[in-house]
């Protein structure tokens, strides 16, 4: 092969230590804290907000998994908290959920969850925090928007919030808001006040999450530091790519639905709504079709739901590779295989209705959409555990947390399949069967996902390490409580018991389920206790963690170069150049397991591959990024 | 083995270039993306209503001719503007974009009289759907258009302010780029409604 001298040296600008304006950054509390405009702030803004949001999305949970475990247990002692919402009957001195109320919780659950915790939260965080440091960038392109998008979300959530307390109480048609439902404050009261704020808060989410969308996308586009193309971008940064695309296609069409949703119930429009009698009256509305908003909002809903997964599926594979010590297998199938999904996720929207009397014709041929998702799905898993294969697996409980990521992912996505089937979807549509589906799929998939990447970027984050045994113990406890709480639900799901149902007791078929019912909701009680040694663990290690050291888990990425504190502009002196892809692990004949992105194959000799050392030549030439030209008079090889 | 010389490569970007658009300008393109599926989202919802029968057929105001050719001649002035802008002929920039200004207030004022012409008929908001969808499309591109005449007067300020001119044109540039995309979408919106009455 080529011989090229290996030992002229490039530049290599990452050594020099001249100051940079960036780094001295004065300022005050509230610039610094409040409304900073610096990445890794506003990161960190998006996930305690969204820690605070589990919490409560979680607690909600806990309370109706009550009310579904134990149908005749006292709930009196609830009162301090929920007070009115407990009804206590004169005659027994029971106390009892609000059966209206039971439907909010529910409803404020899948809200809280899916938006604010695996949207805001997941995103907000890791793509705010790792899009500029993963990329070598000073920030995002626009601080300011990104401040704006932060503070839209929390405007948003700070509405949302106050509906729980409202006297009518907080929107109880369902996460999707199904109208007429949602559309008639006569018909529950958690289509009064509450819908009214539900909507507005959705509008202010939707403008946080656009605004931090485009910055998302402009900036890994726009601001790439040196040599890092396309094809050099660690996994996480094309998941968060395309999951900002993704989200700026889609809710618009959310805004558009719940915009008209607002004309119907504040200026008796009638897009949706039609023949409707209410307490025998019929109602103005006419020529309205309900329909209509599910096709709507399953457009936005559907790529939604990889609008939550898609960063987790990144995250863990920047960790799976960082801990299996290999390269992660099939780097360009994992591209791939997002790219498809991504695409793929605008086209099968009507699964969701397949019993909304829908042409079979039509059904059948979104049956065969939706199964072709199982494809790249498959890629993925299968590279997953390639990567998983004969790597030298260093069990970190992010590490931990990404490998149950997979495990949900397979386990969920199989009864996608099921689901898919347009004639099997007539008897498991809107049962416990698809609760269990999208709750490991998508709600435990991606939650695990959030957790690695808390576990795996804390130490960048905080500048110290969190505590590696509560880690592991936090790990197996959720772990298991996650299918001990989902798994049972399959089968109360082939049963035929339907979701969003207060009480089952009066209908014979189920008294069979009493006991898987309340193992359910037991372990939802466990789970959710388990979180709070992942709290302490989080603000313990803050404030008191081992300092970290500079690059704890011996990764490639560029994150790992700044200090251990960055400050605004994240690298002191000149950013980073970027030599070769962020899989470098175990090469043969490396030094070490594993050769940072910075460092330039003139330095690696020993590892590189012929073409690696064809490339040398091209680091040579000033630093600049070059695009090879190959002569054809000149057939070298 | 033959050695490699640099005069196989050529340098096509010096470092630190990865810029390949202003960012701003690359934002603003994709808000414009989000804007058109949320047209999309509307007039898709639109056919599928209709495509259910139980459809008032009405005439489109006359009004709504006046204010397609009062738009398309905004965009010409707002054009002319950005060209007066690149050859340094400061005060067409001002008239142009004032000009593009006092369009778009009159745009804004023919569609809302429009909605009067369909109250003359009985289509109102309220009522058959076929009517509420062409007031909801009206006034949501309204509302864009309004923006678009915030973001034309900052313009105008900063002409006065000398800020604008062949070697600072970006401000312009995207302020054109977004008003040449709402009058697009109106002439899209109006051939759509002309089409599927
Ligand atoms: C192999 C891939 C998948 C297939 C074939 C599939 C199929 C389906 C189908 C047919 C339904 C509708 C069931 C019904 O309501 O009767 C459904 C529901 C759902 N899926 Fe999936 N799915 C897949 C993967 C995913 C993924 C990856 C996620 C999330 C990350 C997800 C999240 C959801 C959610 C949230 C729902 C229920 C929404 C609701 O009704 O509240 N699915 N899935
Ligand atoms: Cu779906």
């Amino acid at each position: 092969m080529a011989t090229v001298d290996i030992h002229a040296h490039p530049p290599v600008p990452h050594h020099d230590d001249h100051e940079h304006e960036h780094e001295h950054h004065h300022g005050n509390f509230w610039t610094n804290y409040i409304f900073s405009q610096d990445h890794k702030v506003i990161a960190k803004q998006y996930l305690i907000t969204g820690i605070i949001w589990a919490l409560i999305g979680g607690t909600l949970s806990v309370l109706f998994r009550l009310q579904l475990g134990f149908p005749d247990a006292d709930l009196s002692w609830l009162r301090p908290l929920l007070g009115g919402w407990i009804v206590i009957d004169p005659a027994t001195q029971v106390g009892k959920l609000d059966t209206e109320f039971y439907l909010a919780l529910v409803t404020m659950h899948g809200t809280i969850m899916v938006f604010f915790v695996l949207t805001a939260g997941l995103s907000g965080t890791f793509s705010n925090f790792l899009i500029p440091l993963q990329i070598g960038a000073r920030d995002m392109a626009s601080g300011f928007m990104n401040m704006l998008s932060y503070w839209f979300f929390f405007l948003s959530s700070a509405i949302m919030f106050t509906s729980l307390f409202i006297s009518t109480g907080p929107a109880g048609g369902g996460w999707t808001i199904y109208p007429p439902l949602s559309a008639l404050p006569q018909a529950i009261s958690g289509s009064g006040l509450g819908m009214t704020l539900w909507l507005v808060a959705m509008v202010f989410f939707i403008v946080s999450t656009l605004l931090g969308g485009v910055n998302y996308i402009t900036t890994v586009i726009n601001l790439r530091t040196q040599g890092m193309s396309f094809s050099r971008l660690p996994l996480t940064i094309w998941a968060f790519f395309f999951t900002a695309i993704i989200g700026l296609l889609s809710f618009p069409v959310l805004f558009g639905a719940a915009l008209m949703l607002v004309f119907d119930r504040s200026f008796g429009t009638s897009f949706y709504l039609s023949d409707i009698y209410i307490a025998g009256e019929a109602l103005a509305h006419e020529g309205g079709s309900p329909i209509l908003f599910q096709h709507l909002f399953w457009f936005l809903g559907h790529p939604e739901v990889y609008i939550v997964l898609l960063p987790a599926l990144g995250i863990s594979s920047e960790i799976i590779a960082t801990n299996s010590r290999k390269p992660i297998f099939g780097y360009k199938a994992m591209i791939g295989s997002m790219l498809f999904i991504a695409i793929l996720s605008f086209v099968v929207w009507a699964h969701h209705m397949f019993v909304t009397g829908m042409n079979p014709f039509l059904g059948s041929i979104f049956t065969l959409l939706t199964l072709i998702i199982a494809v790249p799905s498959a890629v993925k898993i299968f590279n997953y555990v390639t990567t998983l294969w004969k790597g030298n697996i260093v069990f970190t409980p992010a590490m931990l947390f990404s490998i149950g990521l997979v495990s949900f992912f397979l386990t969920g996505g199989i009864t996608g399949i099921f689901l898919g089937n347009s004639a099997v979807d007539i008897q498991l549509h809107d049962t416990y069967f698809v609760v269990a589906h999208f709750h490991l799929v998508m709600g435990s998939a991606s939650f695990f996902g959030m957790l690695a990447g808390v576990y795996h970027w804390f130490p960048k984050m905080f500048g110290r390490m969190m505590d590696d045994r509560l880690g592991k113990i936090h790990f197996w406890l959720t772990f298991i409580g996650v299918y001990l709480v989902f798994f049972p639900m399959h089968y109360i799901g082939i049963a035929g018991f339907p979701r969003r149902y207060y009480s089952w007791t009066n209908f014979e078929t189920f008294g069979g389920f009493t006991d898987l019912n309340m193992l359910v909701s037991v372990a939802a009680i466990a789970t959710l206790s388990a979180q709070f040694i992942f709290l302490f663990n989080f603000f313990y290690s803050i404030f008191r963690g081992r300092l970290a050291p500079a690059n704890p888990w011996n990764s490639t990425t560029l994150e790992w170069t700044t200090p251990r504190f960055p400050g605004h502009g994240n690298w002191i002196g000149e950013i980073p150049s970027v030599y070769r892809w962020p899989y470098d692990y175990s090469k043969p004949g490396a030094k070490e397991d594993f050769i940072p992105q910075t460092i330039p194959y003139s330095e690696t000799p020993e590892s590189n591959f012929p073409h690696e050392n064809e490339l040398i030549k091209l680091e040579m030439s000033n630093g600049s990024t070059i695009v090879v030209e190959e002569r054809k008079d000149h057939g070298h090889h | 083995m033959e050695n490699i010389t640099t005069s196989e490569f050529k340098i096509i970007e010096e470092p630190k270039k990865q810029l390949s658009m202003n960012p701003k300008k690359f934002a603003m393109w994709l808000f414009i993306a989000s804007v058109l599926m949320l047209f999309a989202a509307f007039t898709s919802a639109y056919i599928v209503r209709r495509a259910e029968g139980n459809w008032l057929y009405f005439e489109l105001p006359d009004l709504f001719y006046y204010s397609t050719v009062i738009i398309l001649l905004s965009s010409v002035t707002m054009q002319w503007a950005f060209f007066a802008a690149r050859k340094d002929n400061l005060e067409m920039v001002k008239v142009g974009v004032g000009v593009t200004a006092l369009l778009g207030v009159a745009f804004v004022i023919v569609q809302f009289l429009g909605w009067g012409q369909m109250a003359d008929q009985g289509v109102y908001l309220v009522g058959n759907p076929s009517g509420s969808f062409v007031i909801l499309l009206t006034l949501v591109h309204g509302v864009h258009l309004l923006s678009a005449i915030i973001f034309v007067l900052i313009v105008l300020n900063a002409s006065f302010k000398l800020k604008i001119h062949s070697k600072s044109m970006s401000q312009i540039e995207m302020c054109t780029t977004y008003w040449h995309f709402l009058g697009g979408l109106w002439l899209y919106l109006f051939v759509f409604l002309l089409l599927n009455r």
